[in-house]
């Protein structure tokens, strides 16, 4: 599994939508990410999975270009994000949608204004093909009965379907999803899985899913990409990772307390700590 | 210890000046952006309604208060001098001069300055400025822009109001409540108060407080740190910052407009 590369799911190199190339981040001095190598293909729904703080949100703002590889490229539709201007970013990101943990809606304007507003922002169609796209879009999230209420009224589940109908409304060639199934209730956890995985296939679209959500995602995932401390320690299908032998894997895929990662933080000697030996010793 | 000490005095001197150079870069970016808040004027409308036409209450009040409190002290005092009809140019001067830009630009800073920089401090902890960024929508030039335009466009409609509401308690306390002699009373104001001297000078005041108000506010609100303590820390300091600013910026612009008068 090791060796293999995310590349022979097809033969064509172009169908690569999104290439990372060992990139090298840090903020400050610190280092995130150090050498990674990752490929998303169009039409995939891809899992990059991996213990809280491991760097996997920092991969999706590189990729969304809020923040800049310090070595190594990021391609997006074969373009190089390292050398775009302002401008061309904005302009690829056009073209990107991404679902925020909590959604991220403007709490000050209805469902309908928010799924609205990219199209407001980016086109100029007349106002009732807005209103047909929206109600479009808030329909295949099945909510097309809320589209008057204000964010604050939403559940957590709902919130992030509008914003993942937000996210769509430009018709994206790519969406990138920070934890969505992170504190939701098992009815909504199938529900969001399902429709990550229907928009994708309907829509052609490619999804890029950072989660530490194992059981859910597996489920719908193409390709996973495992990372800890800021580097790829295992990728394969969902199948070849459930049956992984890697000691980080199984720890993770099964949930167990102790292993590669410790459940205790690095803290000295709890004996010391209780004086029941003496450090000098 | 010592070694500690500069340390800390270096970090904290080398923090304070890249500060600075952000709030500068910021300023100027909000200037570059300024276009959207034009040429989509209906954003810039609303938050003039949100910072400008919900202040009205707090703003009216004052005036009427502080021009009611002013023909009362104005008065007691005139009067020892039997000069009690010259109560409406002190009152008006003391207003469109002082009073108005100043006192409003205060409450200003506390009503919607603090609004302002809470709402904003928000959008980033909910992280709505990235999505909007994410979206290809700069926020710069989407949410801070027209909020900065607005302020300063409301600004000086605010202490213009506030003058005549005070220069109207003014009036109802001087003359009709104590009786002072209701022609002298408004011919020596209109005599005595010149535009360009007085009134454009109290315009021009409350527009440069305006922007120092709205810039700090926005500023504070951009740089909070995303957390509960971080946005009411940046709150706070929007009220203190800029009621300070007011204050020292007023007596920098009186001691150009009106020194030698």
């Amino acid at each position: 599994m090791t060796a293999s590369n995310n590349d022979r799911f097809d033969s064509v190199q172009d169908d690569a939508l999104v290439e990372i190339r060992d990139v090298v981040f840090g903020y400050g001095a610190r280092p995130v990410l150090q050498g990674i190598n990752l490929t998303a293909r169009r039409g995939q729904v891809v899992a990059i999975m991996g213990s809280s703080g491991c760097g996997k949100t920092t991969l999706l703002r590189l990729i969304g270009g809020q923040v800049r590889a310090t070595q190594g490229t990021v391609r997006v539709a074969g373009e190089s994000l390292g050398e775009l201007d302002a401008e061309g970013l904005y302009r690829l990101r056009r073209r990107m949608g991404m679902l925020f943990q909590f959604g991220a809606l403007f709490t000050d304007i209805t469902v309908f204004d928010n799924v609205a507003y990219p199209l407001r922002e980016h086109t100029d169609l007349a106002e009732e093909t807005i209103r047909d796209l929206v109600l479009m879009k808030l329909n295949a999230v099945g909510l097309t009965g809320a589209a008057d209420l204000m964010p604050s009224a939403l559940s957590g589940g709902m919130a992030r379907r509008v914003a993942l109908a937000r996210a769509i409304a430009l018709d994206p060639m790519l969406v990138m999803y920070d934890e969505p199934f992170a504190g939701l209730d098992p009815i909504s956890l199938g529900v969001t899985g399902n429709l990550i995985r229907r928009l994708t296939d309907t829509l052609g679209l490619t999804s890029l899913v950072v989660t530490h959500d194992v059981q859910e995602s597996l489920k719908i995932v193409d390709y996973v990409y495992f990372v800890s401390a800021g580097v790829i320690v295992a990728e394969g299908t969902a199948a070849e990772i459930l049956a992984s032998d890697l000691p980080y894997v199984h720890q993770f895929v099964h949930g167990e307390a102790d292993g590669p990662v410790p459940f205790h933080y690095q803290a000295p000697a709890y004996a010391e700590d209780l004086g029941l030996r003496s450090s000098r010793a | 210890m010592l070694r500690r000490a500069i340390e800390n005095l270096g970090s904290r001197t080398i923090d304070g000046v890249w500060r600075i150079g952000f709030a500068a870069r910021f300023f100027v970016a909000v200037l570059l952006h300024s276009g959207t808040a034009f040429r989509r004027f209906g954003l810039t409308i609303r938050e003039m309604y949100f910072s400008g036409v919900l202040s009205l209450i707090i703003i009216l009040v004052s005036g009427l208060f502080v021009g009611m409190v002013l023909g009362l002290q104005g008065y007691e005092t005139l009067q020892t001098y039997g000069s009690e009809e010259a109560l409406g140019i002190l009152v008006a001067l003391s207003l469109v001069r002082e009073l108005g830009p100043v006192v409003a630009a205060l409450l200003f800073a506390s009503r919607a300055g603090s609004a302002i920089t809470a709402e904003i401090g928000l959008m980033k902890a909910t992280e709505q400025l990235t999505a909007m960024e994410m979206m290809a929508v700069n926020p710069i030039a989407r949410v801070i822009a027209p909020r900065f335009w607005a302020g300063v466009i409301s600004m000086p409609f605010l202490a213009a109001l506030f003058s005549a509401m005070g220069i109207f308690g003014g009036y109802l306390v001087g003359v009709q409540l104590i009786g002072v002699d209701e022609g002298a009373f408004w011919s020596q104001m209109q005599s005595a108060v010149d535009f360009e001297e007085d009134i454009l000078n109290g315009i021009i005041k409350s527009v440069v407080f305006g922007v120092a108000i709205t810039a700090i506010a926005l500023f504070e609100g951009y740089d909070a740190p995303p957390t509960a303590e971080g946005v009411s820390g940046a709150t706070t300091r929007t009220v203190v910052t800029s009621s300070l600013a007011v204050l020292a910026l007023d007596f920098v612009l009186t001691a150009f407009m009106f020194r030698g008068v």
